[in-house]
């Protein structure tokens, strides 16, 4: 779950991170009116989405006056932005951060993670920060340099001055204002803290341009400030509905709807179908907690796509779905709705035969094969027009 | 003979009373796994299933010489559980708690490195050694006793791909599920060492998918020794969108990188036999054991 930008320096401002004075806009005329309450003589627009890789994109604009501050907001809100890390789902931008412009001396990434290794908290830095770090960091793996931290600021402290003034930070401020950043990502449960570029001001303070949290989603429950951050403004409808059914669903650009149990395999599913030269609509993942209403309500989901033509269903049962329970799903998702689109099918593993029999008694429009190949060639041929 | 469980193992279930403990209690006694302990605070000194039930994991061991748990207990509060297992000393914890949050790991990981427990999950579907033992989630259906280990990351795959292997009888020495998680227990490195000293198996089968390090660090580890038994691999997800959440915890990689075929390729160069998709996982493991033994 990632946090906007706004959201994130406002987060990092309460544990002593330093950051340009700025305010957050939902309209043209209000970037403009907010110009005066910040003290500057140049601006920077932001578009304010849950994505990095906003600078290429052109969601970041200069302005020199509030009037074409007001400009730049225009142009962008409700514009939708698509980055390097928006993948398939452009975000409409419904929020501008207007911000003084820092002149600085260094821009350097940094950022905090756990060690998949040690479980512990690892610094990532780079000197070469700024906008083109991720092409930078894709091509050339020697640019990031990485530091143990413990969580402890006070045992952090003397060897993390001494990273730094090996990568070129002298000054003490860095640090202490890192080990704020390490404060905040154990506090909030952060599984990313990322401060891109952290610059060097020419008085030698150093602050933060900008700044992207990822906060655990597994650790919302402790933490609900932040999931009222997260459900203004993060997952599309449709994945956010599904989650509450105890389904992952990703939302693709494609015509088949797929319906599959667990992650591994809807990966799985995804490839084939593609191999195949056929387009997923999702990606889904039933969770093993899912009851039968919970799967309808995710197949609801695909139905209601227009974009969606056929479905396929590929399940294997086991642990505590069993494939009459998915059945049943389909059964009830297909009696209250209105788009009675052809499912191809393949069950597997635990109450398959009873799974099946299911579906054709309850008279869904359903092909069934045994094999997942023949299964896979056959939705694809379904939504490309094939005859049956 | 198997990795990691077998006849010995004396398991003990935290969180029996709950709805999944239950179930998978009562599946794994039906299996044949030796049962001896359930805790559950609070409940100390009640029965359930049959079998006594402990307020700590301590008490259990001193009561029941139990060496392995199973953790049934919500994601909240699954870390402090883990904790409690590995500073009882047993030799074995699976978790299959999901959604445990990757901070309470912090903790669990530095318990952890001064212990001799080894800890496979959390959302882990378990282990099983068909015919002897189960700890865990998975159909049991369709396993069937021999010499093919596997280690998955996924555990809808691994019931796919055992059931295949059965079918063209191919028996499993043992299956591992590492987790579905960024920060887990047990990885593909450590099941490759125990497969590899193990007897019975005789090909081993890795399954990956994006996000994560795992097959990489397999990679350079199969590069780095003569580990002597075919090992086969079924990488998914290679044509995921970047940079999406596709299920598992795991899958989302925010450092970049990582992708499917990245991995593919680092397997390829280590000498591993790569299956294209689930079809094709029983026949390049046939092809990977007569190249073995020409």
């Amino acid at each position: 779950m990632l946090l906007a930008e706004y959201s994130s320096k406002e987060l990092l401002t309460q544990y002593g991170v330093k950051v340009p004075p700025g305010k957050v806009a939902r309209t043209a005329k209000e970037a403009e009116d907010r110009c005066a309450e910040i003290d500057t003589r140049k601006y920077v627009v932001k578009a304010q989405i849950a994505a990095g890789g906003r600078g290429r994109a052109g969601g970041v604009k200069f302005a020199a006056t509030p009037s074409s501050v007001r400009n730049e907001a225009e142009k962008m809100l409700a514009a939708q932005l698509t980055t390097d890390q928006t993948g398939d789902q452009p975000q409409t931008v419904t929020a501008v951060y207007v911000e003084a412009f820092v002149d600085h001396t260094a821009q350097y990434y940094i950022a905090i993670v756990l060690s998949p290794d040690t479980g512990q908290p690892t610094l990532l830095a780079s000197p070469n920060g700024g906008i083109d770090f991720e092409n930078l960091a894709k091509t050339n793996e020697g640019t990031v340099t990485t530091h143990q931290l413990s969580g402890d600021a006070n045992s952090d402290k003397a060897p993390l001055i001494e990273f730094l003034a090996s990568i070129g930070i002298e000054e003490p401020n860095a640090a202490d204002q890192i080990l704020s950043a390490s404060d905040a990502f154990i506090a909030n449960d952060m599984i990313l803290l990322e401060i891109n570029p952290f610059a060097r001001k020419p008085d030698g303070h150093w602050v933060a341009l900008d700044a992207k949290i990822a906060i655990d989603p597994s650790a919302l429950f402790r933490h609900p400030e932040l999931e009222a951050i997260a459900t203004a403004q993060n997952l599309p409808q449709e994945e956010s509905d599904a989650q509450k059914s105890n389904i992952n669903l990703v939302k693709m650009t494609g015509n088949l709807g797929v319906v599959t149990n667990g992650a591994g395999l809807g990966l799985a599913t995804n490839d084939m179908i593609i191999d195949e030269g056929g387009r997923p609509a999702n990606f889904m993942d039933i969770r093993t907690t899912a009851t039968s209403m919970d799967i309808a309500r995710g197949v609801e989901l695909l139905l209601n796509q227009p974009a969606v033509k056929a479905i396929l269903l590929n399940i294997h049962g086991g642990g505590m779905t069993m494939c009459d329970t998915v059945a049943e799903g389909i059964n009830f998702a297909y009696s209250r709705n209105e788009r009675n689109l052809p499912i191809v099918a393949r069950l597997a593993g635990q109450n398959a035969e009873w799974g099946r029999r299911i579906l054709v008694e309850r008279k869904v429009p359903v092909e069934i094969f045994d094999d997942l190949s023949a299964a896979v060639k056959r939705a694809v041929s379904v939504v490309s027009g094939g005859a049956s | 003979m198997g990795i990691l469980i077998g006849p010995d193992t004396r398991l003990l279930v935290q969180g029996i009373t709950g709805r999944a403990g239950t179930f998978y209690t009562d599946q794994a006694m039906r299996y044949g796994t030796t049962c001896v302990a359930g805790v559950r605070p609070g409940r100390g000194g009640t029965t359930h299933l049959g079998l006594p039930v402990f307020h700590t994991v301590n008490e259990a061991v001193a009561e029941t010489e139990a060496n392995a748990s199973l953790v049934v207990v919500p994601a909240p509060k699954a870390a402090d559980a883990i904790i409690e297992a590995i500073e009882a000393d047993l030799d074995l914890v699976v978790c299959i708690s999901e959604r445990v949050p990757q901070h309470d790991m912090r903790r669990v990981k530095a318990a952890l490195a001064d212990s001799k427990t080894i800890l496979v999950g959390p959302n882990s579907q378990g282990i099983l050694a068909p015919g002897t033992c189960k700890i865990g989630v998975m159909p049991t259906r369709d396993a069937k006793p021999g010499s093919i280990g596997i280690a998955s990351r996924s555990a809808s795959l691994t019931s796919e791909v055992l059931a295949r292997f059965s079918a063209a009888d191919l028996g499993q020495s043992t299956t591992v599920g590492i987790g579905g998680d960024v920060l887990h227990g047990l990885g593909f490195v450590e099941c490759l060492k125990r497969f590899g000293d193990d007897p019975e198996t005789k090909a081993v089968v890795l399954i990956g998918e994006l996000g994560g390090r795992e097959e990489e660090e397999a990679a350079n580890y199969l590069s780095s020794v003569d580990y002597g038994k075919p090992v086969i691999a079924l990488v998914v997800g290679r044509h995921a969108p970047v940079g999406r959440r596709m299920g598992h915890a795991g899958t989302l990689s925010l450092l970049g990188a990582a992708t499917a075929n990245d991995k593919i390729n680092a397997l390829t160069s280590a000498g591993v036999l790569i299956a294209n998709d689930v079809n094709d996982v029983v026949k390049t493991t046939l092809k990977a054991q007569d190249l073995a033994n020409s």
